[in-house]
């Protein structure tokens, strides 16, 4: 073999699944030459601005231009103005994209009009000349006290949802009482903001053909697509959303862009020049959509050989002022409610509750942390109340290959359950904590936590999704995948690079995966759910594979059988045109889900993950550092383990901020902290050595064996660390004071004085 | 459009001061930037930053330095007097901000800013420094406890400028501790900062100074504390008679960083573990 042939050997090998390929889109990132919504312009192009309610509840009684201001210079956009139907369409259609004179306001930061200025700063000009009319009417913001529904937000009850999940036949009251032992505890867990690195903007503009084109920072062009379609009452034909790199998603760029393109569209199509909106923080932080904080009651009965045989949980999470994505974010909270746990006598409750804050949303982990935070607490309870090593009191009870969900979902396959809590057992045995000095303020303190997550959307929902991807030869002689997943930092491009070029058979520099748009690649569902590699991955892989063959075969048909495959494929194009196949998805044969008694087949498969995580607490200052994470994670098949480590160490490090710093403050439903430098998250310098394992039991109907991986690692940690702080702690506090979110130094030390 | 002028030297800087009351100095910029986004453009801008009569370290007689206002802490990390016989100082530095702005925010800055989360505003405090404060009139020299006069606000005429801060030599086999409290290790925004210097004589406490930081609406000595505990053994019973009478001079607030409760709670604990210390 000759020299050329033996490099590109090489770099094939590199680039082929299983290898830590360097991220596609590394190099443009780092050297700054990655073009982000915010480096956008066109020609004549305006800043757009949002007028927002400073009540958080009323009705809008006017929308005045004070004197004093030159209106002719600017564009201001109100409900009248909406060519379509006033509503961000997602699920239901209660949400206003402008609030329209005589409706309710139903949440501070809630848009009411908009303004398109030559700059920014005669924009915000006019913003200050701008004055609303609103009659204040009385709020509510406790979820709890929502649910006696004094304060009408939405329908007649404020319940945005409720599910109920039953297991066995027993009832679960006589269940319980049977039990030797039952821990019942209360968990709170507060909001969350996804705080991506770039803040959220779209640009607008519309073509004299009539087609309204939008570009932004987004993780779901298709949900834009149909909500645009509402809204402006267009046709695909003429509408196109593209995604512009972006910096970061976490969940929060899921339902809340549809709001700003939607804004920077009706703009766009008044002031007749394309349109610029870009969120400042303080906006952004205050006004999109954060993690659904949530009350959950749970009542754990076991044996006392430490078998479980009742589980009870009821969860509460708080919606905000609309529905947006709560109902499928409570959906996959009470589905993972009872936890990894093998139980016959299950019963799980869940209620979304509207209150007249911003609305939560979508955000990395949705809704599993907030019920994995309560069911790990009370598994770490139950092992100290019989005295059990952790470990073994979820080894005793664990789900396994072949046992049976809450759901009843049978387990076939690609279970690691075993897998990953061995492999951080082995760790943190081999490490034993150190000893506490009393004559200093330090103590140190071990937590727990096992854990799944769904991958894929619930249900039937991955057969009603029929995701689509394409690979195809381009013009200039790469191999384009072409699919509406969004790289939002997580590696996407990266991803489908070397599936595709495993697939084909060629170096990861002959594949190209550009940022989508709507009109150029077909719908391959949203880039939520952890499904991208293990749904649309599994597509782009089987595309490849069809398009290698058919120019194999075309090739040796037409005497190219030698032929490198891009030089065949280019040889075909001349020939045939575009060459490109497309696959839908088909989802795994025998999911049977029923969605009226929440029975069946929740999701394809799981995800596993344990955790362990050491502490030092600071009983001068109450502060927490951590020492040491060790964390395994059931991946299937890590396509390219470098990216895959980086999932979980930010997952990791993002539910560690969860647990022990960050907190949204609300005055009024109004978020209070909305700057970087008080909406604290954790740092570089906040994050400990992570050691971080991955295991692979594959999944049969994921690409290479691939499951999901981007939400898992949000999941578990929060109550290791909460676990960590309590066991630290365990000769001072009683456990109660780590049932809450943030474990803060102020709520430690709220927890050390009531207790001494 | 704000004007913006770099004077060549200080008695340029002075002037330009004199003639322009309204204009901002500005030296590292990284308080101005932060406060710039919600205001107006000042009619005009006055650079200090790199002005060499306002950068570097220099010895005093006696032991002491002398250091310019517009000294980074980055470059108070990389000096040796600093590290040698102000700990406290270095210390307090290493942990302002993140790199980034370490090579650009100054001593001065911090001074002329004075927040009562101003982090190296403790350690001057409890190093009793004093701040040479000049004009085209001439310089003057201010104890930097009387330099703070309330929040936010120090003894500076609109003509002034703040060159200096001079830090005597502490008394030999003092011990110095910092402690900065913040929201999260780096980037962070103290809760509470207790900056102490104390040495002993004979197994007692012959001089301590405190300067706590977060816990007023200025920079405070604790003085109260001081005299409870001057002339006493370390001891936990001195600790004790320390902490009520912090409890009896301070009263900190609650606010979105943290509550008066913490602040006070980590206040003691710091006395106490100091005391303990020595
Ligand atoms: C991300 C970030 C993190 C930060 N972290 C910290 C931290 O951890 N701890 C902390 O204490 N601070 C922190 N700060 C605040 C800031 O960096 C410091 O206060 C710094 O010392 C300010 O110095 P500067 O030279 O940049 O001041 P500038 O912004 O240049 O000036 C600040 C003020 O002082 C005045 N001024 C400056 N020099 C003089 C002078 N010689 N005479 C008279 N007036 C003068 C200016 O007019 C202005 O009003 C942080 C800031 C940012 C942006």
């Amino acid at each position: 073999m000759g020299h050329a042939s033996n490099s590109s050997e090489e770099a094939k090998a590199k680039g082929s699944v299983g290898k830590g390929l360097a991220r596609v889109d590394g190099a443009a990132k780092v050297r700054g030459t990655a073009r982000y919504v915010d480096d956008l312009k066109f020609p004549g192009m305006h800043h757009g601005l949002t007028k927002r309610s400073e009540v958080p509840h009323g009705i809008l009684r006017g929308i005045h231009k004070r004197e004093g201001f030159d209106w002719s210079q600017v564009v201001v956009v109100t409900a009248e103005d909406i060519p379509g139907r006033n509503t961000i369409l997602l699920i239901e259609e209660d949400q206003p994209a402008l609030v329209a004179i005589g409706a309710h306001v139903r949440h501070v930061d809630e848009a009411i009009a908009l303004i398109a200025a030559p700059t920014r700063a005669l924009a915000r000009e006019a913003h200050g000349f701008l004055d609303l009319e609103i009659e204040e009417i009385p709020a509510v913001f406790d979820c709890e006290e929502a649910l006696s529904a004094e304060v009408n937000v939405y329908g007649d009850d404020n319940i945005l949802k409720t599910y109920l999940i039953e297991k066995g036949d027993a009832d679960i009251e006589e269940k319980l009482a049977s039990c030797d032992h039952v821990v019942e505890g209360l968990y709170r867990t507060q909001a969350q903001e996804q705080m991506y690195i770039e803040p959220q903007g779209m640009i607008a503009s519309w073509g004299e053909d009539g087609v309204c084109h939008i570009i932004g920072s987004m993780q779901c062009p298709f949900y834009i697509q149909k909500a645009m379609r509402a809204l402006l009452a267009l046709d695909d034909d003429n509408l196109v959303v593209e995604q512009a790199v972006t910096g970061g998603g976490f969940g929060g760029k899921e339902e809340y862009p549809s709001m700003i393109a939607g804004h920077a569209a009706l703009l766009a199509r008044k002031a007749g020049v394309p349109v610029k909106l870009i969120y400042e923080r303080d906006e952004d932080i205050a006004a999109t959509t954060k993690r659904h904080p949530s009350v959950v009651r749970h009542r754990l009965g076991f044996d006392a050989d430490g078998t479980i045989r009742a589980i009870d949980v009821d969860v509460i999470f708080d919606g905000g002022a609309y529905l947006t994505l709560t109902q499928v974010v409570l959906s996959r909270g009470v589905l993972h409610a009872a936890g990894p746990y093998k139980c016959e006598n299950t019963r799980v409750r869940g209620r979304a509750v509207a209150t007249n804050t911003p609305p939560h949303g979508a955000f990395r982990g949705f809704g599993a942390p907030q019920t994995t935070f309560a069911y790990e607490r009370q598994t770490q309870k139950a092992a100290a109340l019989l005295g059990m090593s952790p470990f073994e009191f979820r080894e005793h009870n664990m789900l396994r290959d072949g046992d049976r969900t809450a759901t009843s979902q049978l387990l076939e396959g690609s279970v690691g359950s075993e897998d990953v809590l061995r492999a951080v057992k082995e760790v943190a045995e081999a490490n034993p904590l150190p000893k506490d000095d009393p004559a200093t303020s330090i103590r140190h303190g071990r937590g727990v936590a096992f854990y799944f997550h769904g991958a894929g959307f619930t249900g039937s929902g991955e057969a009603r999704l029929a995701g689509r991807a394409t690979v195809a030869l381009a013009e200039d002689g790469h191999f384009e995948v072409r699919s509406s997943s969004t790289d939002i930092g997580q590696g996407v491009q990266t991803m489908f690079t070397q599936i595709a070029a495993t697939g084909l058979g060629v170096e990861p520099d002959a594949v190209r995966v550009p940022t989508p748009a709507t009109d150029r690649v077909p719908d391959s569902g949203p880039t939520v759910a952890s499904r991208t590699c293990m749904v649309v991955g599994r597509v782009v892989g089987q595309a490849s594979v069809a398009l290698k063959n058919r120019i194999e075969s075309w090739a040796s048909e037409n005497g190219f059988g030698d032929m490198p495959l891009r030089q065949a494929a280019t040889a075909m194009a001349k020939v045939e045109g575009e060459i490109s196949e497309t696959v839908q998805y088909a989802p795994p044969p025998g999911i049977v889900w029923d969605d009226e008694t929440y029975t069946g087949s929740a999701y394809p498969c799981y995800g596993w993950a344990a955790c362990v995580i050491d502490v030092r607490v600071d009983t001068d200052t109450y502060e927490v550092a951590i020492d040491r994470c060790v964390h395994a994670v059931d991946v299937g098949k890590a396509i390219n383990p470098v990216v895959v480590k980086g999932q979980i160490e930010g997952g990791t490090l993002q539910s560690l901020g969860w647990a022990l710093w960050e907190d949204v403050i609300y005055k009024n439903g109004k978020v209070a902290n909305d700057r970087m430098t008080n909406c604290i998250v954790p740092t570089f310098s906040d994050a400990p050595e992570m050691h971080t394992i991955i295991v692979e039991e594959p999944f049969a109907n994921g690409p290479y064996g691939a499951k999901g991986v981007g939400e898992i690692p949000m999941d578990g940690p929060c109550a290791a660390a909460a676990g960590a702080v309590e066991h630290a702690l365990s000769t001072l506090v009683s456990s109660e004071g780590f049932d809450a979110l943030p474990v803060s130094p102020e709520a430690i030390q709220r927890a050390m004085r009531l207790d001494s | 459009m704000s004007e913006f002028l770099s004077p060549k030297d200080l008695p340029a800087a002075l002037a330009a001061r004199a003639a322009h009351p309204d204009y901002i100095p500005v030296a590292g910029g990284t308080d101005y930037m932060v406060a710039s986004k919600d205001r107006l453009p000042p009619p005009g801008i006055i650079n200090l930053f790199g002005l060499g009569a306002l950068t570097g370290v220099t010895d005093l007689d006696g032991g002491g330095v002398r250091i310019g206002a517009c000294t980074t802490y980055a470059t108070l990390l990389g000096d040796a007097r600093i590290a040698n016989t102000f700990p406290l100082l270095r210390d307090a530095c290493r942990e302002v901000g993140a790199s980034q702005i370490q090579a650009r925010g100054t001593l001065g800055g911090n001074i002329a800013t004075s927040s009562p989360v101003g982090d190296s505003l403790p350690p001057l405090l409890a190093l009793d420094a004093v701040i040479c404060v000049a004009s085209s009139a001439g310089e003057r020299r201010v104890a930097y406890e009387d330099f703070l006069v309330g929040y936010r606000k120090i003894d500076l005429a609109a003509d002034e400028l703040i060159v200096a801060i001079e830090l005597p030599a502490p008394h030999v086999g003092a011990m110095q501790h910092w402690r900065k409290v913040g929201t999260r290790r780096a980037q962070s925004i103290s809760k509470v900062m207790m900056a102490a210097v104390a040495h002993l004589d004979d197994g007692r406490i012959a001089d301590i100074r405190i300067a706590l930081g977060a816990v007023a609406d200025r920079t405070v000595r604790a003085r109260a504390t001081e005299d409870a505990l001057r002339g006493s053994a370390p001891s936990e019973e001195a600790a004790k008679r320390a902490r009520e009478a912090l409890r009896g001079e301070i009263t900190p607030i609650d606010d979105l960083r943290s509550t008066a409760e913490y602040r006070l709670g980590v206040a003691e604990n710091l006395v106490r573990r100091f005391v303990l210390s020595l």
